[in-house]
């Protein structure tokens, strides 16, 4: 996916680089559970499973994929808190 | 003087001791370098038996040595709990105020349970991370006529990432010979989006929780226990209701690492290098097994396999020479036995770049398993494999 939407205003960023599945997937149920209704959140990962594997648990947990952007060596999965 | 201080008598603290005795002997014995373990207990424990309390016949007593008959001569025991390290003054200072002076730390200093976390664990669920709980576990599985047995794991990272699997397969085998399985439904639970962590010992495991009739549920992160209901909500959102629940409590590391700076809060795993298995690039200072945040099992395998490269790198900076190629670098190398019920298993070997391919699953690697529990205190601890 491309950066072709606007950038939401993201309430936490969680650097997971380095770390290898599922570890990005569990920082964000982390911060997932420390935040709040309506935050959204930033989850860098430079696993590639984490690409497939955070969209399938926000699917099932009801939260909202804004996107996967992909970086310099990394993705930037960005995920809004809906419950 | 070199002052080599370990913290942690477990499987890696108690090899790293005596790997470093074999090469440092001659420089002991002139008194030019000390090695001091420090460990909360005295007791050394072997805690991939606490399973088999619950599912073997397995006794606690078996299960736990004096840590100073498994460590040579020449090291040094302090029993006591560490409340901080100092690392300006290169002090360890322990609950009782007493203090030790290092030049060479090693942190072995494993994994908490913390299972207060979730409300109602303790009353509620089962697990079998202490020979305590594993007895309960027994108690529980001795008196359960049928019904609906929920397995899942709280939180990762957690000891032994096998383990929750081989119970399920284990406990179904049981129920079998008990005439209970017509009358009992199973159930998996799993954090992530497959059965295990690593994919090819998930595609090994898959099939057999299907044979084996356990339903796996994926992506189930324990969110809170209703005791009244009897039922696990996950954060996903859903409800699983269990007459027997047996859940792997959350896991952190030791309080002291994140009280010293020495790793994050809240997990307070260690981060360490990959290869040279040294702490946030310190050049003094050392972790392994559970403590680390490395991308592997929490198991006694890894501690085994990560203690040379911790002797060898310490001795060669005590020696004042190069690290030497064999063991200078740690590759992930991780080798357990996996239990699969009906007196079966299989081998899990792997490394940082090769994922383990499961044999099929025989009786060979169960007897494997066993023998290997049997002879540990002989080998492991010791160096003699």
């Amino acid at each position: 996916m491309t950066e072709t939407i606007a950038t939401p205003t993201i309430s936490r960023t969680i650097d997971a680089r380095g770390s290898f599945c599922p570890g990005p997937l569990m920082e964000l149920i982390r911060a997932i559970r420390e935040g709040a209704v309506g935050d959204v959140l930033e989850v860098y990962s430079s696993d590639r499973g984490s690409k497939t594997d955070i969209p399938k648990w926000v699917e099932k947990a009801g939260h909202n994929l804004i996107g996967v952007f992909e970086r310099d060596g990394y993705d930037a999965v960005v995920v809004e808190k809906l419950r | 003087m070199d002052r080599i201080v370990i913290l942690g008598g477990g499987v890696g603290g108690t090899l790293v001791a005596n790997l470093l005795v074999k090469k440092l002997r001659r420089r002991m014995d002139r008194g030019e370098a000390t090695i001091t373990i420090v460990d909360a207990s005295g007791e050394h424990t072997y805690q991939p038996g606490f399973m088999y309390i619950a599912m073997g016949g397995e006794r606690a007593e078996h299960l736990k040595r004096p840590e100073r008959s498994l460590l040579d001569k020449r090291v040094t025991l302090v029993v006591g709990e560490v409340e901080k390290v100092e690392e300006e003054t290169r002090l360890v200072r322990l609950a009782g105020g007493e203090v030790v002076g290092y030049d060479h730390l090693v942190i072995a200093s494993g994994s908490r349970i913390l299972p207060e976390e979730i409300e109602h664990f303790e009353q509620e669920a089962h697990h079998f991370y202490s020979a305590e709980a594993a007895r309960r576990l027994r108690t529980a599985l001795d008196g359960f006529k049928g019904g609906r047995i929920v397995i899942g794991i709280a939180s990762m990272p957690y000891k032994c990432p096998p383990a929750p699997l081989e119970v399920a397969f284990l406990i179904e085998s049981e129920l079998r010979e008990r005439g209970l399985r017509d009358k009992t439904e199973m159930h998996f639970c799993s954090p992530i989006g497959r059965a295990f962590t690593i994919e090819s010992v998930s595609e090994m495991a898959t099939p057999i929780l299907e044979q084996k009739g356990i339903e796996l549920h994926t992506f189930v992160n324990v969110e809170a226990i209703d005791p009244e209901r009897k039922v696990v909500l996950s954060l996903e959102g859903e409800e699983f209701p269990y007459d027997l629940l047996i859940l792997v409590p959350p896991h952190k590391g030791a309080q002291f690492v994140i009280d010293s700076g020495l790793a994050p809060a809240p997990g307070g795993w260690l981060p360490t290098d990959r290869h040279t298995l040294q702490v946030g690039g310190r050049p003094n200072v050392y972790a392994l097994g559970d403590a680390t945040d490395l991308p592997l099992s929490k198991a006694g395998s890894t501690a085994h396999f990560e203690a040379p490269v911790v002797a060898e790198r310490i001795a060669a900076t005590v020696e004042g020479r190069t690290v030497a190629k064999k063991h200078g670098s740690y590759e992930g190398k991780v080798m357990c036995f996996f239990e699969i019920g009906d007196g079966k298993g299989t081998l899990l070997q792997f490394d940082y770049d090769h994922p383990p391919k499961p044999p099929r699953p025989n009786q060979l690697w169960h007897l494997g398993k066993i023998v290997f529990n049997k002879t540990y205190w002989h080998t492991v601890p010791k160096g003699r494999v």
